[in-house]
C-alpha cells in the first residue's frame, strides 16, 4: 500500500499533487496482466500438449508383438517394400527416444499413422469425419449451455422447494443412466414405436448431400439453396442432439446449481437488493456475472462430456462422425485408428480448457492478477 | 413543545427465523426509534440480533421468516409491503453499509457501475448525471482520483478505501437512514478512526440519521449521541449515551463495563461475563440475562421484565434495578 | 426429506482446483465428524435415513444377494441356449432370449456377478493407488508434488472414455485389462481429492501445534494427516462407484471388455442394438445398470450428507 492510499485510507487529503500520486493506472496495467497471463497459459498447454503425444507414444509402444502386424493391412504386411519403408519411417530399428522425436516428427506433419481398416491417412479419415460430429456437437452444447444455467440458477433460487428437488432427481437419473443405452431408448421410441423419427443417418437416402462447403449438412444446404434438404438434416439431427443434451445437461446442472447457490449467499448480492435494485436486475447483472466464471467452467465440462458422448452415440445414429470412426476402430482393434482419434481428441481438449482458462482471466479481474 | 416525530419509530417487532424443528423466535417485542439527524446506536453481543434488525429493516431476511409488529418510516408503515414498494424504500429511503467490504462489493463489477447502477431507479438521473454524482460521492468520502477510481475493480483497494466506497455507493441515493452494520470491526484501529469520523460530517452535511451497530462500547461512546443495548434479541436499556456508559441502569450493561480490559492495572484479573450467551429458541424463561446476571432475584425469572421509562430520555428492562456504581469500577 | 443428486462427472483443467474435489473436503478429524459446541449454531444433529437412501440401500442390497445366489436364483444357465433366438418375453423367459437364444434375465442376473465386484475393485485399486501418491506428495510437497500434478494434469487431458479405449485396445481386451484401464484412467482425482486435504492439513494449526509439542513426521503422518484425509476418501469412493460401473458398461459396449460370452451388461446392450424390434435384448440390460448406477450414485450423496454436513448449505 502507498503512501498515497494509506492517506486515503485515514481519510486525509492526498499529500502533494494530484495526478502523479494514487492508485496507480489501473487500466494500463489491465491489458498488460492480460497478455501476461495468456501468456502464461499458452506455455503450460504446449507443455501439456507435448506431454500428451507422449503418452500416446508410449502406449503405441506398450501393444504386444510387432507393429508392423498391428498397424499394416494383411495385404500390406505381405509386401516388403511396404514393410521396409513402414520400418524407415517410423524408425522402427532406432533407439527408443530417436523413435520419439521421429514420431513427433511425423505428428507435426499430419501423419498420424494410416488406419488398418479404411488403409487411409487417419488424417484424412478424420478430416472426413470432424464436420458431421461438429454438426453434432454445436447445437447440442449450445442447448446444454442454456438449458443448463437457466434450470440451474432456476433450482438455487427456488432451493429446497419441489422445483429444485424435482430438477434435482431428474439430473440424478440423468447421469445414472448409460449414454448408448438412452440413445437406443429414444430411437426405440420415436422411430420404432412413433415413426416420427429417422432411423439414424445424417439425410434420407433420396436426397444427395449437399456441395461441400463446411462439411456441415445443414449450413451448406442453405448456402447452396436447398431448404427441403436443410430440414431433412435438421430431422435427422434431432435424436442425437436430444440424447446428448440430455446427458450433458444432468451433469451440468448440479454443478450451476451449487455454484449458484454460492453466489446467491455472497453478502454483495445482498448488498446489490439493499440498494434498491430490482430483483430481475441483480439475477442479471450481479448473480450471472459472478457465476459466470463457473458457467466458462461448465462449458470446458460440457466440452468434455460431448466428446464422451459422441464415441458411444454415433454408432447407434450411424452417424458418420468421429464417435463412431473411433468405435469402429476399437471394435476391430485398428490400432493406429485408435491412437490416432485418442491423440486428436486430447488436443482438441487441452486446447479448449486452455480457452477456458483464457476466458476466466477475462472475466474475473481478480484471477488475471494473481 | 412536542418532540418532532421520529423518521424511524420501531414498535413491539418480533422477528422468527425458520429452522429445521420450527420457527425460532430471534427478535423479541423490540422498541427504537430514531430521529432525522440523530445517531443512534445499537451494542450488544454477537446474536443478540443487532444484524437481524437491520435487516428487517429492509426486508432482507431469509426466506419463511416471519415479522410482527411496526416499523414506520417517515411516516409510512414498512412491514407489509409489496417488492415494489421495499425496492422504492431501499437505497433512497433506508440504506445499509455492510461489515465486511470485501464481501459487499461485487468482485466483478467497476466501482462506477456499483455506484451508478442503482440511481436510475433511485434518483432518476441517467448515465452521465450519475456518473458526476459518483465523482461528487467519492470526493464526500475523501477517495483521491475519482475518475480513475470509477474504472476500477475492489480488489484493487485496500479495506478502509473499500469501506468507503462502500459508504459512497450507500448515500448514493440521498437515503433519510444510513444503518451501518459494524462497518469498522474488520478494518484497523487508525483506519476506525477515519471511517467514525467521515460518517459523523456525512451525517452533518447530508441531514442524514445514522443507527450504528456496534459491539464495542468504545466507538459506541465516541459516535453516538443516543444508544440502545440488546441482549438476546430484546433491548435491556437505551438512553443518552454518556448517561447509559457512565451512570449504567442495568446490570448487563455493568458486566460490559466491567469486562473492558481498558484501564487495567497488573495484578487485576479480567472480569468476563460468566456463562454464555442465549441460543434462539433456547432461552430461559423470565429475563434472558438472569442465569449469568449477579443481581438476580427470584422474581427475575418470573416473567420477562418490561420496559419502563425511568426519566431522562432514558428505559430500562429489569425489576431489580439495582446500585450499580460500585459494580462498574 | 433426504437430498438427492450426486456431483457430476467433474473434470475440471490443470491449474482450477476441482471442484467435485473442493466438495469431499473440509478439516476435521475422524471421518469428517465435526464436534460443534453443544447448541452452538452449525452442529448438525445427525438425520434419519432418509426414503432414498433406504430404497437405494434396498436396491442395492437386491442386487448382491442376487449376485451372490446367482446360481440359486436364475432360471437358466446364462451360457448355454435354453430357448430359441430373440424370443420375446414369456412366461417361460421373462426377459426374453439373446441372439444365441440365451435366457437374459439368467445373463442379467449373473452380469451382476461381474459389475459389482469389478467396480469395487477399480474404486478400490485407484484409491489406494491414487490415494497413495496424493498423500505422499502432499506430505514431501515441492519436486514430488509438482510431478504429481503434472502427472494428473495428463491423465485429465483425455476424455475418460477416449483414454480407456485406448489402453484397453492396446493391451487386448479382457476382464483384466478393462480393470487395469478404468484405474488408470480413475486414479487421478483420488490423488487430487487426498493430496488436497493433505494439503489443509498441513497449513493447519493443529499440525504446527502437535509438531512443536515434538510429534515426529511419520507420527503426524499417522495420528494428524491420516484420518483427515479418509473422510473425503471415502465421500469420493462412493460417488465414483457408480462411475465405474457406467464406464465398464461403456468399455464393455465398445467390445473391449470381458469377452464374450461373459454377461456384461454393456455387451449385452451393443448385442441387441442392431435389431431394434427385438428390443427386450437392450433395453432391460439398460435398466439394470440404470438401478445399479442410481442407487450407488444416491448411496454416495447419503455418505457425503453424513461425513460433510457443512457442504449442505450450498447444495
Amino acid at each position: 500500500m502507498t503512501g498515497a492510499q494509506a492517506d486515503a485510507d485515514a481519510g486525509r487529503p492526498p499529500a502533494g499533487t494530484p495526478a502523479a500520486a494514487g492508485p496507480a493506472p489501473v487500466v494500463r496495467r489491465h491489458r498488460r496482466t492480460l497478455a501476461r497471463f495468456i501468456g502464461r497459459k499458452v506455455l503450460i498447454t504446449l507443455g501439456l500438449l507435448l506431454g500428451v503425444t507422449v503418452v500416446t507414444f508410449l502406449l503405441v509402444q506398450l501393444v504386444p508383438g510387432d507393429p508392423t502386424t498391428t498397424n499394416l493391412s494383411e495385404t500390406a504386411q505381405k509386401d516388403p517394400t511396404i514393410v521396409a519403408a513402414f520400418r524407415a519411417k517410423w524408425g522402427l530399428d532406432k533407439p527408443l527416444i530417436v523413435q520419439y522425436f521421429t514420431y513427433l516428427g511425423n505428428l507435426v506433419h499430419g501423419d498420424l499413422g494410416v488406419s488398418q481398416s479404411t488403409g487411409d491417412s487417419v488424417l484424412s479419415d478424420l478430416g472426413k469425419y470432424v464436420p458431421a460430429t461438429l454438426e453434432l456437437a454445436i447445437p447440442a452444447m449450445l442447448l446444454s449451455l442454456v438449458i443448463s444455467v437457466a434450470v440451474g440458477l432456476w433450482a438455487a433460487v427456488r432451493k429446497d422447494r419441489a422445483t429444485d428437488h424435482g430438477i434435482r432427481a431428474g439430473a440424478l437419473l440423468g447421469l445414472s443412466t448409460p449414454s448408448f443405452w438412452l440413445a437406443i431408448v429414444v430411437l426405440y421410441v420415436f422411430f420404432y414405436l412413433l415413426g416420427i423419427a429417422p432411423n439414424g443417418g445424417r439425410l434420407s437416402a433420396k436426397y444427395a448431400p449437399p456441395t461441400h462447403i463446411t462439411g456441415l449438412y445443414t449450413v451448406d444446404a442453405l448456402l447452396t439453396g436447398r431448404p427441403v434438404v436443410f430440414w431433412d438434416a435438421v430431422w435427422h439431427l434431432a435424436l442425437p442432439v436430444l440424447v446428448l443434451t440430455c446427458l450433458t445437461v444432468s451433469a451440468l446442472i448440479r454443478f450451476v446449481r451449487s455454484a449458484m447457490l454460492e453466489v446467491l449467499d455472497q453478502d454483495y448480492i445482498k448488498a446489490a437488493t439493499a440498494k434498491g435494485l430490482p430483483r430481475r436486475v441483480v439475477l442479471r447483472r450481479h448473480v450471472l456475472r459472478a457465476g459466470l466464471v463457473q458457467v466458462v467452467t461448465v462449458s470446458g465440462l460440457a466440452f468434455a462430456s460431448l466428446l464422451s458422448g459422441t464415441v458411444l452415440i454415433e454408432q447407434i445414429y450411424s452417424w458418420p462422425g468421429v464417435g463412431q470412426y473411433a468405435y469402429r476402430a476399437a471394435v476391430n482393434l485398428d490400432l493406429p485408428a485408435i491412437m490416432g482419434v485418442g491423440l486428436f481428441v486430447a488436443l482438441v481438449y487441452t486446447l479448449v480448457n486452455l480457452l477456458v482458462d483464457v476466458l476466466y482471466g477475462v472475466i474475473d479481474p481478480r484471477i488475471r492478477l494473481s | 413543545m412536542t418532540a418532532p416525530e421520529p423518521l424511524l419509530r420501531i414498535e413491539n417487532l418480533a422477528v422468527s427465523l425458520p429452522a429445521p424443528g420450527g420457527q425460532v423466535p430471534v427478535i423479541h417485542r423490540m422498541d427504537l426509534q430514531v430521529t432525522a439527524g440523530e445517531i443512534v446506536g445499537i451494542a450488544g453481543e454477537s446474536g443478540s440480533g443487532k444484524s437481524l434488525t437491520a435487516l428487517t429493516l429492509l426486508n432482507l431476511l431469509p426466506p419463511g421468516a416471519r415479522v410482527t409488529g411496526s416499523i414506520r418510516f417517515a411516516g409510512r408503515e414498512l412491514l407489509g409491503m409489496d417488492e415494489r414498494g421495499w425496492q422504492q424504500v431501499r437505497g433512497s429511503g433506508i440504506a445499509m453499509v455492510f461489515q465486511d467490504s470485501s464481501a459487499a462489493l461485487h468482485p466483478m463489477l467497476t466501482i462506477g457501475t456499483q455506484l451508478t447502477e442503482h440511481m436510475r431507479t433511485g434518483l432518476g438521473l441517467d448515465s452521465r448525471a450519475a456518473r458526476e454524482r459518483a465523482v461528487e460521492l467519492l470526493d464526500q468520502v475523501r477517495i483521491p482520483q475519482a475518475r480513475r477510481v470509477l474504472k476500477a475493480y475492489p480488489h484493487q483497494f485496500s479495506g478502509g478505501m473499500r469501506q468507503r466506497i462502500a459508504i459512497a455507493s450507500a448515500l448514493a441515493c440521498r437515503p433519510r437512514l444510513l444503518i451501518a452494520d459494524e462497518p469498522t470491526t474488520a478494518l484497523d484501529v487508525t483506519v476506525q478512526a477515519g471511517i467514525l469520523s467521515l460518517l459523523d460530517e456525512l451525517r452533518t452535511e447530508n441531514d442524514l440519521a445514522v443507527l450504528f451497530i456496534t459491539h464495542d462500547l468504545g466507538v459506541l461512546s465516541s459516535l453516538t449521541q443516543r444508544a440502545y443495548l440488546f441482549y438476546a434479541g430484546r433491548v435491556m436499556e437505551s438512553g443518552a449515551t454518556t448517561q447509559v456508559l457512565t451512570e449504567p441502569a442495568h446490570p448487563y450493561t455493568a458486566a460490559l463495563l466491567a469486562a473492558r480490559p481498558h484501564g487495567l492495572t497488573s495484578g487485576r484479573t479480567l472480569r468476563a461475563i460468566p456463562g454464555v450467551p442465549v441460543v434462539p429458541g433456547q432461552a430461559p424463561p423470565g429475563c434472558p440475562f438472569e442465569p449469568r446476571c449477579a443481581f438476580a432475584q427470584p422474581e427475575c425469572r418470573a416473567a420477562v421484565p418490561a420496559r419502563v421509562d425511568i426519566g431522562g430520555g432514558r428505559t430500562l428492562a429489569c425489576v431489580v434495578a439495582p446500585e450499580l456504581t460500585e459494580a462498574v469500577r | 426429506m433426504t437430498e438427492t443428486g450426486t456431483d457430476a462427472e467433474l473434470r475440471s483443467p490443470g491449474q482450477l482446483s476441482d471442484p467435485r474435489a473442493e466438495r469431499a473436503l473440509a478439516p476435521r478429524r475422524w471421518l469428517g465428524l465435526r464436534k460443534g459446541r453443544p447448541g452452538a449454531e452449525g452442529a448438525a444433529p445427525r438425520r434419519p435415513l432418509g426414503v432414498l437412501t433406504v430404497a437405494a440401500m434396498v436396491i442395492l442390497l437386491g442386487w448382491v444377494v442376487l449376485a451372490i445366489a446367482a446360481p440359486a436364483i436364475a432360471p437358466y444357465d446364462p451360457l448355454v441356449q435354453s430357448g430359441p433366438y430373440y424370443a420375446p418375453p414369456s412366461g417361460a423367459h421373462w426377459f426374453g432370449t439373446d441372439q444365441l437364444g440365451r435366457d437374459i434375465l439368467s445373463r442379467i442376473i449373473y452380469g451382476a456377478r461381474l459389475s459389482l465386484p469389478l467396480a469395487v475393485v477399480i474404486v478400490a485399486l485407484a484409491l489406494a493407488i491414487g490415494g497413495g501418491l496424493g498423500l505422499i506428495a502432499g506430505y514431501i510437497g515441492r519436486g514430488v508434488d509438482e510431478a504429481l500434478m503434472r502427472l494428473t494434469d495428463l491423465v485429465f487431458a483425455f476424455p475418460q472414455i477416449i483414454l480407456a479405449m485406448a489402453v484397453s485396445a492396446a493391451f487386448g481386451p479382457s476382464t483384466r485389462n478393462a480393470v487395469l484401464a478404468l484405474v488408470i484412467v480413475s486414479w487421478p482425482i483420488y490423488a487430487r481429492v487426498v493430496r488436497s486435504a493433505v494439503l489443509s492439513i498441513r497449513s493447519s494449526d493443529f499440525l504446527s501445534a502437535s509438531r512443536m509439542l515434538g510429534v515426529g513426521p511419520w507420527q503426524a503422518l499417522r495420528r494428524d494427516v491420516l484420518p483427515n484425509s479418509v473422510g473425503p476418501s471415502v465421500v469420493l469412493a462412493s460417488l465414483e462407484l457408480g462411475n465405474a460401473v457406467l464406464l465398464l458398461a461403456s468399455l464393455s459396449f465398445l467390445g473391449l471388455g470381458p469377452r464374450p460370452p461373459a454377461p456384461e451388461w454393456g455387451a449385452m446392450i451393443a448385442a441387441g442394438s442392431t435389431d431394434l424390434s427385438k428390443w427386450w435384448v437392450s433395453i432391460l440390460p439398460g435398466v439394470a445398470i440404470l438401478s445399479v448406477v442410481l442407487a450407488f450414485n444416491l448411496l454416495g450423496d447419503a455418505v457425503r450428507d453424513w461425513l460433510d454436513p457443512r457442504s449442505r448449505r450450498t447444495r
